[in-house]
Parts: structure tokens; sequence; C-alpha cells
């Protein structure tokens, strides 16, 4: 127990503590909005492609968060303009965009002469090296967001849902799903740098299925979706610290934990009602 | 006679440049009571998206001589999500929604009125509720709520009793009796038996229109429309379809 109070002495810990919070809180909004839509596996190629700009931006040099950007944002984009114009199969075209990002990054970063990144973090995260930038960026991005959502809440909302009704309505369909489109985009790039790009999904899709179990509303698993990521992350972080493990496979186990707990918590109440 | 709200002039529309319907013309008055048939594949939703303008004609004109009018909305509920995270209340006043004003919250008034068409269809008590735990019939009423919250000149429901249970089924055609005072109506529909005795023209819609100016339909009129539908209603007295309203 002395040790884990300790712990938050340290300012690579506290950096810790300070990202995933942030990035909790980040992966509720954007992560409610994945799931509500179902969209869950078009997060996972968006995720994957943004790997070929990483590799990019080593080998011209350039920053490799601002490659990752660049073809997350690409990617989100020409995916929503395929399940729009329909001309070819959405999930075969995710599966490419996939691999492709995947393969991209894979050859830049052999490509690049001299010090290779190592890939290791890219693909788990490395929670424990962030830094005052790192945790900046993650507040302003976190701003952003939320007020985007908190301005166009019924928007968001509404187009999420029925999107050719939203349209019948006036709203601005294609600038709502546009701008959404980005805000995951740029959401789920800043993630990587805490859960690396395989596990990254987690954070955007376990906390939300939490929620699920106790709220029925968009701005209820929001908010159950931050309480259960923000408490998921700071207990998984406590584990990493104390067992020596990687920060973001600790969080995906605390999260799952949650969730495992919070169903059967569910399925007990729903068999003692059903008795009465 | 009053000036139309819509106006459709050879019209042909579909999608990716291939049109569905060909040669439309059509024009819809206040208070007009459409019941449109047909075949399916015929063109029906095409035409109702065309209507609603969230699909541009292929060639030909849709025009609205006494100003875009404001248009409800109730679409095939099989298209609808039925497990998305909102609540009954929250889509009903998804409806409240108007080209410059999307942005803007919802007044008191607004809440009060989705409250007040959550009892006129059915639903008191499920107002709170997740659209998740409602049945099929429950889902469509909610959707006819968000259709007409915001006082539409202009109708357009797609199917609207695919779930309806006989129990409401009265309910909801003194509703659209109802709401046919103040506003034109645009349906359509497989069931003819209740077309027939509720709608004031048909149309049939089979890869072009045929405007047929009574709701008296026989097994003649379908043939010159070459409308193949069913002529079996699917309603307690099937022959009804046959008979004279007048």
């Amino acid at each position: 127990m002395q040790n884990i109070i300790s712990l938050f002495e340290y300012q690579f810990f506290q950096n810790a503590l300070m990202a995933a919070i942030l990035t909790s809180a980040l992966a509720a909004l954007i992560g409610t909005y994945i799931v509500s839509r179902k969209v869950v596996f078009i997060s996972g190629g968006i995720t994957h492609a943004s790997f070929g700009g990483i590799g990019m931006a080593y080998f011209f040099g350039l920053n490799p968060f601002l490659g990752a950007v660049v073809f997350a944002i690409g990617a989100s984009l020409g995916i929503e303009w395929i399940s729009t114009r329909g001309k070819m199969r959405e999930d075969s075209a995710i599966a490419i965009l996939w691999s492709l990002g995947m393969a991209l990054g894979i050859i830049f970063v052999f490509l690049t002469p001299g010090y290779t990144p190592n890939l290791m973090s890219f693909l788990f995260g490395s929670i424990l090296s962030v830094g005052m930038a790192d945790i900046l960026v993650l507040a302003v991005v976190l701003v952003v967001t939320s007020l985007f959502f908190i301005i166009l809440y019924r928007p968001v909302v509404d187009t999420a849902f029925d999107p050719e009704f939203a349209r019948t309505r006036g709203v601005p369909v294609t600038f709502i799903r546009n701008s959404m489109a980005i805000l995951v985009a740029v959401a789920i790039v800043l993630s990587i740098r805490v859960m690396g790009i395989i596990l990254v999904l987690s954070i955007f899709t376990i906390p939300q299925n939490t929620a699920l179990l106790f709220y029925g509303k968009f701005s209820g698993i929001i908010k159950g979706s931050v309480l259960f990521g923000i408490s998921g992350s700071i207990l998984g972080l406590i584990a990493a610290s104390a067992f020596d493990i990687p920060g973001s496979a600790a969080i995906i186990f605390m999260l799952t934990l949650q969730f495992l707990i919070s169903k059967t918590i569910v399925l007990i109440k729903k068999r003692n009602q059903s008795r009465m | 006679m009053s000036k139309p709200l819509v106006s459709i002039q050879n019209l042909s529309a579909g999608y990716n440049g291939t049109p569905v319907l060909k040669n439309v013309n059509l024009d819809i008055h206040p208070n007009d009571f459409l019941g449109v048939i047909g075949p399916n594949g015929g063109g029906k939703t095409t035409l109702s998206k065309v209507l609603l303008g969230i699909l541009n004609p292929l060639s030909g004109k849709v025009s609205f001589p006494a100003g875009r009018p404001n248009i409800g909305y109730l679409p095939q509920v099989s298209q609808i999500d039925h497990s998305f995270p909102v609540s009954v209340k929250d889509v009903i006043l998804s409806g409240m929604a108007r080209p410059k004003t999307w942005w803007k919250s919802l007044s008191k008034e607004n809440k009060a009125k989705a409250d007040y068409l959550i009892y006129k269809t059915g639903l008191s008590g499920l107002g709170n509720r997740p659209v998740g735990q409602l049945s099929g019939g429950q889902f469509q009423r909610a959707l006819l709520a968000r259709a007409i919250i915001n006082d539409p000149q202009l109708l357009v429901l797609d199917e609207p009793d695919t779930f309806v249970d006989r129990s409401f089924e009265k309910e909801l055609y003194a509703l659209l009796e109802d709401l046919n005072q103040t506003m034109a109506i645009f349906l359509i529909s497989h069931d003819i038996g209740t077309i027939s005795s509720m709608v004031k023209t048909i149309a049939c819609v089979n890869g072009t229109l045929h405007y047929h100016p009574s709701n008296v339909l026989t097994a003649d009129v379908l043939k010159v429309y070459n409308c193949p539908i069913d002529l079996i209603a699917h309603g307690p007295v099937p022959h009804r379809v046959l008979k004279d309203h007048e």
C-alpha cells in the first residue's frame, strides 16, 4: 500500500495518470458515438491506417503524430465517403485500408536509415513515457470535442440515429458526419500514444458496453463511460506499476473486469426480480 | 383550385444513374390524401425520397408553387436502428428541427407537445424509455409522432401499418383522418383494404405513375394501370376493397 501511495510522488506517474484520465474522458465521448452507430470496425480501420502515416513521417523526418493524424483523417473521411456513395463494399474497403496502412507503416519504418523507432511502443502504447506536451494536446482536443458535443448534442444524436430523417428536417448531416469523422480520427490517434494501435479500440468500446448495462440513452452512456473509463484506467495504471506489466494491457484487463462484474450484478438483479 | 404544394413534371429518378421511375407527373394539393400502391421495387419509396429532397431527380422537375412546404416523414421502420440508445421522447423531439434553427435547443412548449403526442399515439408512460424496449408497433408510432410534431403541410408515410397492432389500427386511421384536415398525406401501403377506405385518390407506381382520381379500386383498374398487386386485402372483410365508399 505504501508503495502505491509513493508512486503518486513521481513525475512520470503523475503524467501517466493525467494522460490516462484525459484519454479515457475523450474515448468516453467518441466511443459512445462509435458504439451507438455500430461503427467499431470502421474505427479499427482508421486506427491501423494511421500507422502508415507514422511510418511515412519517420521516413521524411516529420512529427509521427502529425503523420498519423493526416492518415487517420484521410481514412475516416474516405470510409464516410464510401459508405454514403455506396460504390464499394464498405467492410472490404475498411479491411483494405486497415492492412494497407500497416503495410505502408512497416515499409517506411524499415526504409528509414539509422535509428528505427521502437515498434512495440506504437503497437502496445507507452503510457509511462508520456510528456507534458502530450498532455497539453490531449487537454485541448478534449475541450474542443466536449464543446462540439455540448453545443451540437441534439444534431449529433439525431444524425447518428437516422441521418436520412435528419436531412429532411434541414440538419446539415454531411457537415455533422464529417466533423465527427475528423474528431473520431483525432481521438483515436491521440489515444494510440497511451494504448497502442492494437489495443486502442478497447477504451472506445469496453466502458461504453459497461455503461449500456445501466443506461439506455446516449447522454447516459457518455456519463457511464467517463466513470468506468477513468476508474478502469486509474486502476489499470496502478496495477501496471505494482506488478511491472505494460500499462495498456493492465487497463484493458481492469476495464473488462468492470464489465464482467457489472454484467453479473445486472444478471443477479434480474433473476431476483423475476423470482418475486 | 388552390396552388399545389408539390408539382412533379416529367420526373425520372433512380440510383447510380439507373432510373427506377420514368415520366412521372403528379400534383399534390393541400388536404389531398393520396394512397400510393404498387409492387416492390416499383419506385414508391424512390418517389417519396424525391418529394422529401433527399434524392435528386435524374431529370424532370419538382417544384413547390406555394413555397417549399414543411414535410413530415415516417420512413419504413425496418430502415431504422431499433437498438440505438435514444429515448422515445428524444426521437419525437428530433422532428422539431428546422433548416435555420437546427442547432437551437428546444423550448418547453416543444417538450409539452412531445408529451401530448406520446399520449396521442398510445405511448403514455413510455416517453423516457429507450426505443430498444419498444415493440415494433410502438416504435413505429414513436416515428409517426416524430413525423407530425412540427405540424407539416405534407405528411409522407412509408408503410405506416407494417407493425401496427390491430388494437391501435383504428386509432391510427382516426388520427390520420384528423391530420388530413390540416395537411396533405402521401401514404405508401401494401394493404389495399385500408388504403381504399381512407384515401381520397390513388396512385399506382410501377416504373411510372398512374393517377386514379378516386378511392375505388377494382381488378380492372389495376389491370389498366399495369399494377400487379394482390387484390386480396389483409383486413377482416377483404371485398370491402371493391366497394364504393361514396
